[in-house]
């Protein structure tokens, strides 16, 4: 399954390495080095020529693989410079938090590999597939809404909008994820909420839209469901948005 | 009832339900019957169709029972049209997916800090497969949103309840021929674990050998 990797550069993947910490491991490995004990300034070495063969071939760099490549330094200038002798000598060992996260990767990548294992032989166990009863079968049937029968929600919505409105100019940034957030909130407080309630017409088309397509985004994510109760054959009930249980309540602060 | 109808009651029960069903909701059905006798009709059916070269078996997953198919048979199932077999998830999802599993309740960042990249997006992909899910936010700056794993997640992975994950390795496995500086070995005797209570799987870490 494809992963859009958000990252800021295009990931094309040299010998599939991820992140520096699954480089490192690689270097460590492929050198038999005592991950207890590494050699920072062969690591180091190792690393840099690396990272300058992925950028000779032109792959962006993620912004993480360059951190990695300034701690290494910064570890490597850290053994190198004389010990300050008095009483305060710091006994830690520059390369002990490196060595803290790539222990703790890898336990995480070998659980992963055991994931791994189970999934192959779980994808190959069936059961009975029923045809899908919804829990709620006592409930109003409810139809999940088509993309086009929330744009002509929205555009009964739009039409609400005063037509001063329309032509606002707003200076507000406006954002997607904003509304996300808005939406998760809200949602995270309140089980359903009528879809009509959502939008203001007094808010404007601009942010109506926005809110919308942030809606489109949670509904995607599988977050929200927009249904429609049809009462009888002829009459539908209004449109709702509902929670899903992959929304969870929000959690009592402590 | 006889020990011979109870089971072959919960037999056809398990057949029809699809989805692992728990012993309780077994008692309920059968109108009260005791857990004890549900569990041992449990176990013969599953003796039963494990010795007998079935292509049926019945695994604990999820919290339940649940009659399933054997791998061995996967081959022919698949010929069935209308069967959806799963995409494999992708190794960074893998990581991802574990590290949920063992640190829930867990935010992105903490998930990004153990793998060392972004995660924004195999967070998504595991959203959009049901296998984790928010469960709630963080009570600190910025309030980020944490994640755990879902009941679809144990089905997708066999897995009878969070405390059969298999325990993960332990930090401080020391090679025996290799000799460490004695300041690096300070790597952890135990690891934080999360702020919430979670499942037993966090104390059977590291702590134990």
């Amino acid at each position: 399954m494809e992963e859009t990797d958000q990252s800021n550069s295009y990931q094309v993947k040299l010998e599939g390495f991820e992140g520096p910490l699954e480089l490192l491991l690689h270097l460590i490995k492929e050198n038999r080095i005592n991950i207890y004990d590494i050699p920072i300034a062969l690591i180091t070495r190792q690393y840099l020529a690396y990272l300058d063969l992925m950028q000779s071939l032109n792959l962006a760099l993620a912004g993480e693989f360059l951190v990695m490549a300034a701690t290494l330094l910064l570890i490597k200038s850290r053994t190198l410079l004389p010990q300050v002798s008095s009483e305060e000598i710091d006994p830690e060992d520059p390369r002990h938090d490196l060595v803290r996260r790539l222990l703790e990767y890898r336990r995480f990548r070998d659980a992963a590999d055991e994931f791994e294992a189970r999934e192959a032989i779980w994808r190959d166990i069936f059961r009975h597939q029923a045809p899908q009863e919804e829990e709620n079968a006592n409930e109003v049937y409810l139809v999940d809404l088509n993309p086009f029968d929330l744009l002509t929600a929205l555009q009964k919505v739009l039409e609400r909008v005063p037509k001063e409105k329309d032509m606002l100019i707003t200076t507000e940034v406006l954002s997607v994820k904003d509304k996300i957030q808005f939406l998760l909130d809200r949602f995270s407080q309140e089980e359903s909420l009528e879809f009509d309630l959502l939008f203001s017409p007094k808010e404007g088309r601009a942010i109506i839209i926005v809110t919308f397509l942030a809606l489109l985004e949670v509904v995607r994510l599988g977050l929200l469901r927009v249904v429609q109760p049809s009462l009888s054959e002829e009459e539908e009930g209004t449109i709702i948005i509902l929670r899903t249980e992959n929304l969870g309540t929000t959690v009592a602060s402590e | 009832m006889e020990e011979i109808e109870l089971r072959a009651a919960i037999e056809g029960l398990l057949f029809v339900s699809g989805e692992p069903i728990s012993v309780e909701r077994l008692s309920e059905v059968m109108e009260g019957v005791g857990r004890d006798r549900v569990l041992a009709a449990l176990a013969d059916l599953e003796v039963g169709y494990r010795q007998a070269d079935r292509g049926l078996q019945i695994v604990q997953v999820s919290g339940g029972y649940q009659m399933v198919t054997r791998p061995e048979i996967a081959p022919w199932i698949k010929r069935l049209e209308r069967i959806r077999v799963a995409t494999r998830l992708s190794k960074p999802g893998l990581e991802a997916l574990a590290i949920v599993a063992y640190r829930q309740p867990v935010t992105r960042p903490e998930i990004e800090e153990i793998r060392g990249v972004d995660c924004a997006g195999v967070l998504r992909t595991l959203l959009d497969r049901r296998l984790v899910k928010i469960v709630g936010r963080k009570e600190i700056a910025g309030r980020p949103m944490m994640y755990g794993t879902t009941r679809d997640f144990l089905q997708y992975f066999g897995l009878p309840d969070l405390s059969a994950l298999p325990t993960l390795k332990e930090l401080s496995e020391i090679p025996t021929e290799v000799e460490m500086s004695p300041e690096v070995v300070q790597v952890e005797e135990g690891l934080p674990g999360p702020e919430a209570a979670v499942d037993p799987v966090e104390q059977a870490g590291p702590e134990h050998a």
